[in-house]
């Protein structure tokens, strides 16, 4: 049995028993752009994964719409 | 891991603070820490008139329930962008209204086809400015339209939702091309000027990941699709950049652009000349730097008449 994370509609199993920060980075996702929660509370990335569950990850970085890019004026 | 506050079991841990909280103590550091800037940085005060530039996306509307919750006038501005044949901007409208209507708050809603004549990705794509990507030309015509939109209804500050990762990466980008005309504007305030409304950015010392926590951890639904023109955009690019030097070296990009801030403060990036004049533009009476139109309402006479602004510039 493995852990899932599921981004948007992407999921990827990865082993249970290590943490979702460690998860993350064996996926080459950045833990600085996403938020991790379960059955819908948010979490910190050192939780542990359990055995068949389903973390879901929300990814936070937007922008490019020229409202960030530029300054003021 | 526990929250510092009460030892209950924590929803977020910010390493750059080396501080981990539980969701009530952090819905109430984001308010108590956005009130700590808007004093810092002086930005307004209590009585001001505030008009939130909202865009249906987390952080404008945290900011915008953040505001109300410290008891700040705020209403919201929403710009009608028309992307994605309209639909995006329907979605990121409907979330701003539900947002007001769940607040009993003030939204305007202006649509950039009624101001400019033709959607955003219709006036980039008529004016060949930023061809495929509409990017250039959307904050511009933003920047327009809030400022005139501020100051015709008498507001006092306009105040945008951008957070701290917004910030670190303008001022990366900026810094990777030595635009020191922006370096010396960027800043948590742009004070007002005759023409030029007030802007404030109170979340400016917030990282992107808590303003997303916050929208969570107090129910507002925003719009998590993307605008489909960020996809290749460089703020993005720069984000994850940063992202990755976070990772090794927590705080990075806060002290990034606080010590920029300092060095700001420390007459580092003063004005060598004095600044141009502004003169009014004959359309609609905004300040230019040029000597005929504003910027806008120049994009304006190339839509309505493309080949004779086209032939003029060729």
């Amino acid at each position: 049995m493995s852990a899932t994370l599921r981004l948007r509609d992407q999921r990827f199993e990865v082993r249970h028993g290590m943490t979702v920060r460690s998860a993350m980075l064996a996926l080459v996702l950045e833990p600085d752009a996403y938020l991790a929660t379960r059955d819908g509370e948010l979490i910190t990335d050192d939780e542990i994964l359990r055995e068949g569950e389903e973390i879901r990850l929300i990814a936070v970085i937007s922008g490019g719409s020229g409202s960030s890019s530029e300054v003021w004026q | 891991m526990k929250c510092r506050k009460c030892g209950a079991k924590a929803a977020i841990h910010m390493r750059q603070h080396k501080l981990a909280l539980c969701a009530d103590h952090f819905r109430r550091w984001i308010p108590s820490q956005t009130q700590r800037t808007i004093e810092k940085y002086d930005m307004f005060e209590s009585r001001d008139r505030l008009l939130v530039a909202v865009s249906g996306g987390k952080d404008s509307l945290a900011l915008w329930d953040v505001l109300l919750d410290l008891g700040y006038h705020a209403d919201g501005l929403y710009l009608d962008l028309g992307i994605d044949a309209g639909e995006y901007s329907k979605l990121s409208r409907s979330y701003c209204e539900a947002f007001a209507r769940s607040r009993d708050q003030r939204l305007i809603i202006m649509r950039v086809s009624d101001q400019l004549g033709v959607s955003i990705p219709d006036a980039a794509r008529i004016t060949r400015r930023g061809r495929d990507k509409p990017c250039s030309i959307c904050g511009l015509a933003k920047r327009h339209l809030m400022n005139r939109t501020a100051l015709e209804e008498r507001y006092d500050v306009l105040v945008t939702g951008h957070n701290l990762d917004d910030e670190a990466a303008t001022l990366f980008g900026n810094t990777l091309n030595w635009q020191v005309g922006y370096l010396k504007r960027q800043g948590p305030v742009l004070e007002e000027r005759p023409g030029f409304v007030r802007k404030a950015k109170p979340f400016c010392r917030i990282y992107e990941r808590e303003t997303a926590a916050y929208a969570l951890l107090r129910g507002i639904d925003y719009v998590y699709k993307e605008c489909p023109y960020a996809d290749g955009a460089k703020s993005i690019y720069y984000k994850e950049k940063l992202n990755q030097m976070e990772r090794e070296r927590p705080g990075i990009k806060l002290s990034f652009y606080l010590s920029f801030l300092r060095a700001k403060r420390d007459m580092q990036f003063v004005e060598r000349e004095a600044q141009p004049g502004f003169n009014t533009c004959p359309d609609c009476g905004s300040p230019t730097s040029s000597d005929g139109y504003c910027a806008f309402c120049r994009v304006k006479a190339r839509i309505s008449q493309p080949s004779e602004a086209l032939e003029r510039n060729s």
